[in-house]
């Protein structure tokens, strides 16, 4: 009987052993506190070009990370990716919240970046975020940068800027437009943030299928 | 006199048709151990009943399978995690991102190596040693003692360990990442001097709890059953000789090998396809 003991002395051990490197494997490498067990929904987010974005990037604000993207699609009337994000659902955004994508450091992972808007009204579960930006593509960059370079070389009077005042511009000043416009139109937003959101989207739409 | 038929020429197979009624032979005895096979694992598990109201038995086996496991577990862990953090550095150091080995460390012993090795191990070290005491009380015809006092072998011998190894696998990977972990943070943080907030706050980073820790425990339990049942299988089914149950406890060791890696592949297509 005595023998008996210790071997479920033994065996007790082993079990505690075992789940306590569950625990330590749960708890410390892989944080716990992440959303696969909370509650989450899910919003929608369309965009031109999502760059490298990956299933099960991270979704931040504010640099905090609060949810991941669930699922990428491609939608064939719009020609527009379709990405699908799940966020705890501790965190309510408002319905003018634009969505990003950004990378983190210069080479990084992409990650989707929401940007909280001021309407009082809040998403519910499958909504679409309307206001989107596209990812940054190197390539698109670096083109612009060199055509701008060929640009510059020119003379004063045959300068083709005039023509079109956006490509004549550096991609940080491009970049400094877009975030001003950005904000004016989140500003136009809190009065009439779905109906007008609702118009670029549908006329974005139409543009898609003609 | 009607004149007699000549008596059948006796069926003397040539050389090739010889070959090739050899293989079908082969053939169609593996099938036949497979099924045999399939036929004996779903009588352990009509037979498991009983072993799990004697728990005694199974604690038996645990003790047997798992807790005489965790050494070399544990070492094997902590050593393939060393050698996970000095190879990764290296690689990693070439890319700048050292800061990175947490990850690597733990993805790799999460996902694959800790279910993978430990399996392998545990195959060596325990799988072996059943299919020796299965096929050795089967020689010395204690299983049939056994029936001869009505107590069914599969409920008192085979039910017992194959519930102690299914128990015991996950357990041991689960301790076999752990100390891998250890052993990556021995030598990246301690030896090597990376910072130790970043080892583990990239580790949180990157590990998923349900998608990478789970999904480990899940291939842990699969290698489990598949080990376990190849080796009470091979026991049970060696030939009574000693030289029976010593081919039955290579087979053992070579097949859960074999056929861990196969699921392995299976199952890292299943679980991690796309992320």
């Amino acid at each position: 009987m005595n023998r008996n003991r210790m071997l479920d002395l033994w065996v007790g051990l082993f079990v505690i052993i075992g789940i306590g490197a569950l625990a330590f494997l749960a708890l410390r490498a892989a944080n716990a506190s992440n959303f696969s067990s909370e509650p989450t929904y899910t919003l929608e987010a369309r965009f031109d070009n999502i760059g490298s974005l990956k299933v099960r990037a991270p979704v931040r604000s504010a640099g905090v990370m609060v949810g991941r993207v669930s699922a990428i699609g491609f939608d064939a009337e719009t020609y527009e990716a379709v990405v699908s994000f799940n966020i705890s659902a501790r965190y309510p955004f408002p319905k003018d919240t634009s969505a990003k994508i950004l990378t983190a450091g210069l080479l990084g992972e992409q990650y989707l970046g929401l940007t909280a808007g001021g309407d009082a009204v809040m998403f519910k579960a499958g909504d679409t975020v309307r206001l989107t930006q596209s990812a940054v593509v190197l390539e698109n960059l670096i083109g612009q940068f060199l055509y701008n370079k060929a640009a510059e070389g020119k003379p004063a009077d045959a300068k083709p800027a005039d023509a079109n005042p956006g490509e004549g511009k550096s991609a940080g000043e491009k970049a400094d437009d877009a975030k001003v416009t950005d904000s004016k139109a989140a500003e136009s937003k809190t009065t009439d943030s779905t109906a007008k959101g609702g118009k670029t989207r549908a006329a974005k739409g139409a543009e898609g299928s003609q | 006199m009607p004149v007699a038929s000549p008596p059948p020429k006796p069926d003397v197979p040539g050389p090739v048709r010889a070959r090739v009624e050899g293989l079908g032979e082969w053939a169609l005895l593996k099938l036949e151990r497979l099924g045999f096979a399939a036929r004996f694992f779903l009588a352990i598990l009509r037979f498991s009943g009983l072993g799990i109201r004697r728990f005694g038995l199974v604690m038996r086996e645990i003790h047997f399978a798992g807790v005489l496991s965790l050494v070399i577990i544990g070492v094997s862990g902590l050593f393939v995690g060393m050698v996970l953090g000095l190879q990764g550095y290296e690689t990693l150091v070439r890319y700048g991102s050292a800061e990175a080995l947490g990850t690597l460390v733990a993805l790799s012993l999460v996902r694959e190596l800790g279910p993978v090795v430990s399996a392998l191990l545990f195959a060596s070290r325990a799988g072996s040693a059943m299919t020796a005491e299965i096929g050795l009380m089967k020689a010395t015809e204690q299983l049939a003692a056994m029936e001869m006092m009505a107590v069914e072998p599969l409920a008192r011998v085979v039910a017992p360990r194959f519930w102690g190894g299914v128990i015991s696998m996950p357990l041991l990977a689960a301790i076999f990442s752990a100390c891998g972990i250890l052993g990556g943070y021995l030598i990246g943080v301690v030896t090597i001097g990376l910072d130790a907030g970043a080892y583990w706050s990239q580790m949180q980073a990157a590990v998923d709890f349900r998608d990478d820790v789970l999904n480990g425990v899940i291939k842990s339990f699969v290698f489990g059953v598949a080990v376990t049942w190849i080796a009470v299988f091979e026991g049970y089914d060696a030939a009574p000789t000693a030289e029976g149950v010593s081919r039955a406890t290579t087979r053992t060791v070579v097949t859960s090998a074999l056929v861990i890696l196969a699921l392995d592949v299976l199952l890292t297509a299943l679980m991690f396809r796309g992320t």
